[in-house]
């Protein structure tokens, strides 16, 4: 505090504060670490630091095998990874030329959805739980996440690094208890969805803390390269299911939804409503379903000409891709992930800054990240 | 203010509903067949040796190298008693290391390892998370007993090259 002149004028002398978010905080969800820069109240710079959790993925694939590397793709997204498994073998499919059979086409369907509204339940959880809902809406969301995982239980034997999905097929076939136990969640699901809308939906607290808050325009966000959820908010209607149809998801009618004006709200409403078109096409694909083998005949080592390959499908958070290089040997000679959290996380900086510290942390968890899949 | 007052009216629905908590350590909830937990090997009752032949596809085959197996010949096959011409000598497993995939059992051609249920393995020494042979045949013993036949579609292959 400075006097100044004999006015009797008193000024205050200000200056910006750096504050250290993370890595250890309950909002970063997960080891992340954002350096924020505060004039008062309002963020002024922000340089996000990642890097924590990292173990080297890519590189460890290159001394695995083919198959080896399923397990390291269930270590991606931990709160996805069926989808992880599936965008690791399409792409290792492409490049042996390996063709499943069709059921095991509709399996891996059904469980990558089911890994969606599960991974979304978690993502929407967190998100109002970040806005100060404290545990409430997000046990609400757990208790349907516990029961996919029961069912994923069912047909692979695990609840969180699954490995199901194999070169060429699944690892097993769907158990006989599995049909009945998900006729019975499919029809429960949507009741549980409109509980959550009736819960938070148009609750004017959660309304007047993201609407028009942190808005991401179309322009920007193609710019940045951001997918899934976020994308989609801002009213792009992009989504690989449709714009590259990989399995048979040409074969399913569901819509797209998107948002409006990308603000926070919106990416919350879009998620919201994709867990509500995942229910309709697992419920397309019980229907189809054929039956058959559920495992290509392939060896378990396989060698790939050489060549490379990509194949990305969408994953909970956005287009998950895998680039795989073979020189003909039993591991991939090189292994590129392109991670949909890390290329979202791109644009954090631009939308936090000149909103507020309490607005930073909301802004954040309707990014939906995941930093096993950031640090890779 | 309608809007936080639909939410309320969830919340008490929900709040009517009979809770599912179970007291984990007290009680567990069943388990689902295909579960898996660590894996054991499985015994040859008839023969009473090891179904395990020492081949080592397993150990090649673990994405985090958490076996040791090492070979030797099978006595019981000189002395005719046996199809098995080589048998396990050692085999480690080092459950630390383990992260429960399940390649290893759908690697082995001999039907010599299952998945076993067991998961719950405090122990106060890293050391102690080393199983050893005749741990790893108890656990698949174990399985066994609760679970029937490991491979009962393979059974009656089995029995007839016994018998040969
Ligand atoms: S468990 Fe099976 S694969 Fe492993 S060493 Fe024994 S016989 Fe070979
Ligand atoms: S379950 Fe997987 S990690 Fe464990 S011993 Fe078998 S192959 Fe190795």
């Amino acid at each position: 505090m400075v006097k100044t002149n004999g006015d009797a004028k008193l000024t205050l002398k200000t200056e910006e504060v750096m504050v250290n978010i993370g890595p250890q905080h309950p909002s970063t969800h997960g080891v992340f670490r954002m350096r924020v820069t505060f004039d008062g109240e309002v963020v002024t710079e922000l340089e996000p630091i990642f890097g924590y959790l990292h173990r080297g993925s890519e590189k460890l694939a290159e001394e695995r095998t083919y198959t080896q590397v399923i397990t390291l793709t269930d270590r991606l997204d931990y709160l996805a990874s069926m989808s992880n498994n599936l965008a690791y073998v399409l792409a290792a499919e492409k490049l042996a030329g390996i063709q499943p059979p069709e059921r095991a086409m509709y399996i891996r369907v059904i469980m990558a959805e089911l890994m969606r509204i599960a991974s979304h339940c978690m993502g929407l959880g967190f998100f109002i739980n970040d806005l100060g809902a404290l545990a409430t809406p997000l046990m609400y969301m757990f208790r349907e996440r516990e029961k996919i995982l029961d069912l994923f239980e069912l047909v692979c034997g695990a609840r969180i690094t699954f490995s199901y999905m194999r070169i060429g097929g699944v690892s097993g076939d769907l158990p006989e208890e599995f049909m009945p136990a998900l006729v019975k969640f499919i029809n429960e699901m949507p009741g549980y969805i409109d509980e959550y809308e009736a819960l938070l939906r148009e609750n004017e607290i959660l309304i007047s803390r993201t609407k028009d808050i942190a808005i991401l325009t179309a322009e920007k966000a193609i710019n940045a390269s951001v997918t899934g959820p976020m994308l989609r908010a801002s009213g792009v209607p992009w989504d690989l299911r449709k714009s590259d149809p990989y399995e048979v998801y040409d074969r399913f009618d569901f819509d797209i939804p998107v948002g409006s004006t990308g603000d926070t709200y919106d990416r919350f409403l879009v998620r919201l409503e994709e867990m509500r078109e995942s229910v309709l096409i697992v419920k397309q694909a019980m229907e189809q379903i054929p039956s058959g083998p559920f495992r290509a005949l392939a060896p378990a080592l396989i060698h790939p000409p050489v060549g490379e390959a990509y194949a990305h499908v969408e994953a909970p958070k956005g287009e998950l891709g895998f680039y795989l290089v073979s020189d003909n040997s039993i591991a991939p000679y090189r292994c590129k992930i392109r991670a949909p959290s890390f290329i979202n996380l791109t644009v954090l900086r631009d939308l936090i800054i000149g909103w507020k510290l309490a607005d930073l942390v909301v802004i954040f968890g309707s990014f939906d990240i995941n930093m096993g899949e950031v640090d890779r | 203010m309608i809007g936080v007052i639909k939410g309320l009216a969830t919340t008490i629905k929900t709040m009517l509903r009979s809770p599912v908590t179970v007291q984990y350590p007290d009680k567990h909830l069943p388990m689902a067949d295909r579960f898996m937990g660590f894996p054991g090997l499985l015994w040859d009752v008839k023969i009473d040796e090891s179904k395990c032949v020492g081949c080592k596809v397993c150990a090649r085959y673990c994405p985090t190298d958490c076996m040791y197996v090492s070979i030797k010949d099978n006595e019981k096959y000189a002395e005719g008693k046996s199809h098995r011409k080589k048998m396990v000598d050692d085999f480690v497993l080092d459950i630390s290391r383990c992260i429960v995939c399940g390649i290893c059992v759908e690697v082995c051609n001999f039907d010599a390892i299952v998945m076993t249920q067991i998961h719950e393995i405090g122990n106060t020494g890293r050391r102690g998370l080393w199983a050893d042979m005749d741990t790893l045949h108890a656990m698949g013993k174990e399985y066994e007993e609760e679970h029937g036949p490991a491979y009962p579609e393979n059974q009656a292959v089995g029995e007839e090259e016994t018998a040969q």
